[in-house]
């Protein structure tokens, strides 16, 4: 079974993290609230491992894992 | 066609009040068995017991069939059921079948859909069909039935007006318009609907959710060019913010639903006054309709905590409500009563314990609860309960234009599928490897062509052997309970639905057409045990 990847994986990350920044620029809060829902969409169908997407969404609620 | 100025088909009393016997007996008459409510439900759960032999009574407040249409959209299994009760083909025949779909968003058809259903089996895979004729056909069949001697009676206008549980039987109170009756039942089956007033005279719980949202539903008769085809809309320009959905019935009829809010003064928003200019920005300023019927209505999930209470039993919506999108209602509703019926029927003979009948509770509920789960998504992507979740449905809405990904997340309701009992207490574990998942214990069996006729005819209405490539008795008896054999030949549907890997397979099957065991070859021992497990001796 696949696990969620947390350590680096983003080859040349400053490179994607402008480019997601500059597709946000010159957008209205809702246009960017849509932008990012369509993009978590298509990020979630990619992977598309329900245990791995679980997985991100507690990651992204900073929860942190049970290790008990 | 000049059908509006006729009297239409729910406004002509289909089971007239006549005095009874009952209403001048000395002492009160004891029938085998009660149902409370001429709806699908009540009528189907009748017709049932009556085929099998079970002398009932159907008391119903009313005297027509219902106001209005309701439920318009029939699933495969329905047909199934109604064919076993003997009016699945009127069903059929009088029926629009449907497969393609179109989902609109803003100004836009964002996709179309074909349901593409599987080939191979007798009943299409929905139809869409007034709710008056589905309860016109039960009505009919009740009357063939009793031309042919069943003991099956409708009671017009008999309203149940106290229910009180006596352990052994039940003492009921009935008005009628000569007064007052009491009346016994053996076993009582509540089929009273969503109000039920036999839960509430028992004081019993239905919790559950409702929608703050109200939907005005019309079905309007128009000669219009629109296809065979279930229209969807989010936030259409005609209906900013809300929903919409247009779905043809038999007749010319057109089902229409629109979505209007929470804050509505529901009196004002049914006036024609109000609705006619509604439909005409959706429908166009120059298509002619004429409307039929309307109504709007508050959306609910619930359900009773138990729905059997020692000799009273109830099915239907009285058990459990849901929101009408993906047509659970009365899809479910019958699968209550061919789950019951069975049942009972063993009860009342003695051949099965009473305990047989906590497994109508735990399969129900089961269903019930699947129910409510995929009614209650539906309600929340159609109507979404907050600012997030409006902005990630427009984006499923969106993106679905463009990428095929994204359909499966677009629910305008997804459309009922027959219960698979999962860890009933009926099921003996599955021993066939590599069978089919689809036929493991618990699944309704699933239908297929037997050279000119089908299987699911020839399965139902008793314990069946089903056997493929198998060895077994013709007919076995234990206990007295008789079982046949239907021996198939291995065709690639059968092999696909019934096989899998298997070479050879024997499947027992329950009254209700559901599998309760399955094997490679035949093992009396191993059948003897899984038969008594079916009927609830284990
Ligand atoms: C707008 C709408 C659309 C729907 N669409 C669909 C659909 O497409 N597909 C689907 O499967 N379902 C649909 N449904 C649901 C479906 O209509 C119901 O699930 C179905 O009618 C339930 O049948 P029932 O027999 O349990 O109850 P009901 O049809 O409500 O019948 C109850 C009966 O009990 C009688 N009764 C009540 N109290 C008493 C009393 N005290 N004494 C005697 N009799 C009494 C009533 O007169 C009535 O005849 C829809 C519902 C609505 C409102």
């Amino acid at each position: 079974m696949s696990t969620l990847t947390l350590s680096p994986n983003i080859p040349g990350a400053d490179d994607f993290y402008a480019e997601l920044l500059a597709a946000h620029e010159g957008l209205t809060n809702a246009e960017s609230d849509a932008l990012n829902a369509r993009l978590v969409l298509v990020l979630a169908n990619h992977i598309g491992d329900r245990a791995v997407l679980s997985e991100a969404l507690q990651a992204a609620m900073l929860k942190e894992e049970e290790t008990a | 066609m000049n059908q509006m100025s006729d009297k239409k088909i729910f406004e002509v009393p289909l089971y007239a009040y006549e005095r009874s016997p009952d209403q001048d007996a000395e002492a009160p008459v004891r029938h085998k068995a009660v149902v409370i409510g001429a709806g699908p439900i009540g009528l189907g759960a009748a017709i049932d017991l009556a085929q099998q032999g079970v002398e009932v009574v159907v008391l119903d407040d009313n005297d027509k069939v219902s106001f209005g249409s309701r439920a318009v959209c029939y699933a495969k299994r329905s047909l199934e059921i109604l064919d076993r009760l003997g009016c699945g083909r009127e069903m059929v025949e009088k029926g629009v079948k449907w497969n393609l779909g179109k989902v609109f968003f803003d100004e836009r058809k964002v996709y179309e859909f074909n349901l593409l259903p599987e080939t191979g089996h007798d009943f299409p895979a929905f139809i869409n069909l007034q709710q008056y004729y589905l309860e016109q056909y039960l009505v009919d069949r009740v009357r063939e039935m009793q031309d042919a001697g069943a003991r099956i009676e409708i009671r017009g206008l008999n309203k149940v007006l106290r229910v009180a549980d006596k352990g052994d039987h039940v003492d009921l109170l009935v008005d009628t318009p000569d007064g007052e009756y009491p009346v016994q039942a053996e076993w009582l089956i509540a089929c009273d609907g969503a109000m039920s007033p036999t839960r509430s005279m028992m004081g019993l719980d239905f919790v559950g959710r409702v929608f703050e949202d109200n939907f005005l539903i019309a079905d309007v008769v128009m000669e219009a060019d629109f296809p065979t085809e279930r229209w969807f809309w989010f936030d259409p320009p005609f209906n900013r913010g809300q929903s919409a959905l247009l779905h043809k019935q038999p007749d010319g009829v057109w089902r229409i639903d629109l979505q209007l809010g929470w804050d509505i003064d529901k009196d004002e928003e049914k006036k024609p006054e109000n609705v006619i200019p509604r439909l005409k920005a959706m429908l166009g300023e120059d298509v002619k309709f004429e409307l039929e019927w309307v109504s709007i209505y508050t959306f609910q999930c619930r359900r009773m905590e138990k729905f059997r209470h020692n000799r009273v039993i109830f099915a239907g919506d009285a058990a459990h409500q849901v929101s009408p999108f993906g047509a659970r209602g009365a899809n479910s509703g019958l699968q209550d009563t061919d789950n019951l019926a069975w049942k009972l029927k063993l009860v009342m003979e003695g051949t099965a314990p009473e305990s047989l009948l906590d497994s109508y509770d735990a399969e129900r509920i089961h269903g019930a609860d699947e129910n409510i789960l995929n009614s209650s998504r539906s309600t929340d992507f159609i109507t979404p309960k907050s600012e997030m979740s409006r902005i990630l449905r427009d984006a499923v809405l969106d993106l679905s234009e463009h990428y095929e990904f994204a359909r499966p997340l677009v629910n305008s309701g997804r459309l009922s599928m027959p219960c698979t009992y999962d860890g009933s207490p009926l099921n003996t574990p599955d021993a066939l490897p590599g069978g089919p998942s689809r036929s493991r214990p618990g699944s309704p069996c699933a239908d297929a062509p037997l050279g000119e006729v089908y299987l699911l005819p020839r399965l139902g209405g008793r314990f069946t052997l089903l056997t493929i490539g198998a060895e077994a008795p013709e007919s076995l008896s234990v206990d007295g309970l008789e079982v046949d054999r239907l021996a198939v030949e291995a065709t690639p549907d059968i092999r696909a639905r019934y096989l899998g890997e298997a070479e050879s397979a024997v499947y027992l099957i329950r009254p209700d057409q559901h599998v309760a065991a399955r094997w490679p070859s035949y093992d009396a021992g191993a059948v003897e045990a899984a038969l008594n497990r079916a009927i609830g001796k284990e």
